[in-house]
């Protein structure tokens, strides 16, 4: 199967510090892939660039299909109600009728006129799912979806985005901290740290080679065996 | 009694004009942050285009097609002037803000001269109770409140409104949903470019212009605008009628040569009660 995302030899530079060093991975399409790492090691950096945000200083980021993001920390429009932050998840679509998201997500229906930035983190992440939704994506891009959140929310939130994954076969690519959230949730890994992929695979093979506790606990790299 | 009813009359339609240049100061930082200082200039551009028409036998509504056209340009080149590169601050826009009307001093000198240009506008008064006023100053009263409306709907119910005032909010969750925040912040200094000319135009017969006249009007528009914390059209606009008419009572009972002083203690006094506020906010 073709890849859907496929990153080469990716480097990102903040002036002359390095954030990214010779990044490489793909994604096929209907997979869902984490990619974990703990603070500072280049996770949101790499969102961005994926996104467009940021511009690469070499490598190539191919993305074969619509993307919508969910920016670490949810990023809404805190002064804009809920309905008015769908809508412009839809920017770049003509179709700018929330209905569709209101359908996958019914509890935003009923907070559809309330103010996002009045809303419990659990309810923003999901407003910030729903506004990436809007755009109807090919690709779904998370940055952290568990940060902030009570362990009830996230099992909810990692519930409905694997849903969207097998009912829908929408291409999920989550940025996570959390190792075990990540690798509870998604068939495949790679682990970032200090801006390189250290090491990648099957979740099962990662948790066998005790990697989830090196990540897990932010203690970095020294506690991961490499392959 | 009659009196302090006409001062208050000629107040209000004075802070409509203070409301004009406001709007579009508003309509910049809402977008983008910045606080343009140069937004005087496109009133005194507009203004001087206008007389110049006029000027040249072609009717009034020529001459404010011509201003308007005028102004878009002028308002694009002082976006990219302005907002700089993608690094540039808002604190260095905002002094660039200021060398871009001073810049502009030139060209306007050698086209229009140093001395003040006047326009013919709306003649005669209207009476109600004792009260006075000039039919421009009720023009300038009516295309106020229709400015303002328009803004209001414009950022509440419009798509582009809200993509707009999303731009600032946060402009990079703006990027990733594909909103172009730098052509948005163009599309403020347009919008708030033809506002200005639009002021430029309707102030011009009541109050001849040079091309130094941008000074007196971006301090009280700045003055109205900081009301409104420079985001908020609605408490801009009450900031202008307070600023009018404090003005209008000052140079009525006292005299007209303290009424920019009584503009920038107001506007000082009120900078105070915002940063203090902030401080017990925070």
């Amino acid at each position: 199967m073709a890849a859907i995302i496929e990153v080469e030899d990716l480097v990102v530079r903040y002036g002359s510090a390095l954030a990214l060093s010779h990044v490489s991975l793909s994604i096929e399409a209907g997979e869902m892939v984490a990619l974990i790492g703990p603070n500072g090691a280049g996770k949101t950096t790499f969102v961005k660039t994926v996104a467009g945000v940021l511009r690469p200083a070499s490598g190539t980021v191919a993305v074969g299909g619509s993307l919508g993001v969910v920016l670490e920390g949810r990023q809404l429009f805190n002064d804009m109600t809920v309905e008015d932050n769908l809508r412009l998840g839809a920017w770049r679509s003509r179709n700018r009728d929330p209905a569709r998201v209101y359908e996958v997500l019914p509890d935003l229906r009923g907070k559809a006129k309330q103010l996002a930035g009045n809303l419990s983190g659990g309810q923003q992440q999901m407003v910030a799912i729903g506004r990436a939704l809007m755009s109807d994506p090919d690709v779904l891009l998370i940055d952290e979806l568990s940060l902030g959140l009570a362990p009830k929310v996230v099992a909810e939130l990692v519930e409905f985005i694997t849903r969207l994954n097998r009912e829908r076969g929408m291409t999920v690519l989550l940025i996570e901290q959390s190792a075990r959230v990540a690798l509870g949730m998604c068939d495949r890994a790679y682990i970032l740290d200090s801006g390189s992929v250290v090491t990648s695979g099957a979740s099962d093979h990662l948790i066998a080679n005790g990697v989830v506790e090196g990540t897990y606990m932010g203690t970095g790299t020294q506690e991961i065996i490499h392959d | 009694m009659t009196e302090f009813v006409q001062y208050l009359a000629t107040g209000l339609a004075l802070g409509c004009t203070f409301a004009l240049v406001a709007s579009g100061i508003v309509f910049i930082a809402r977008v983008t942050g910045i606080v343009n200082f140069s937004q005087g200039i496109f009133s005194v551009l507009g203004g001087l285009t206008a007389a110049s028409v006029v000027g040249a036998g072609l009717p009034m509504a020529v001459a404010v097609i011509v201003a308007l056209i005028v102004s878009v340009v002028v308002g694009v080149i002082a976006a990219i002037v302005i907002m700089g590169r993608r690094s540039t601050g808002h604190d260095s826009s905002m002094i660039i803000s200021l060398g871009f009307g001073i810049l502009l001093y030139a060209p306007m000198v050698m086209i229009w001269g140093d001395q003040p240009v006047s326009l013919r506008g709306l003649s005669g008064t209207f009476s109600l109770g004792g009260v006075t006023l000039s039919y421009q100053y009720l023009l300038i009263i009516g295309v106020t409140l229709l400015v303002f409306a328009g803004i209001a709907l414009f950022f509440s119910k419009t798509y582009l409104g809200k993509a707009l005032t999303a731009s600032a909010s946060n402009p990079e969750s703006a990027e990733v949903l594909g909103i172009k925040v730098r052509r948005m912040g163009v599309i403020a200094f347009v919008i708030a470019s033809m506002l200005g000319a639009v002021a430029g135009i309707l102030l011009m017969p009541i109050q001849p212009m040079a091309f130094n006249s941008d000074v007196s009007l971006v301090l009280n528009g700045f003055a109205a605008a900081v009301f409104g914390q420079l985001t908020r059209p609605g408490r801009a606009f009450a900031g202008a009628m307070i600023l009018g008419v404090a003005q209008s009572l000052t140079a009525g009972y006292l005299s007209a040569a303290y009424q920019l002083p009584v503009a920038l203690v107001i506007l000082i006094l009120v900078l105070v009660w915002q940063s203090r506020r902030k401080v017990l906010v925070a």
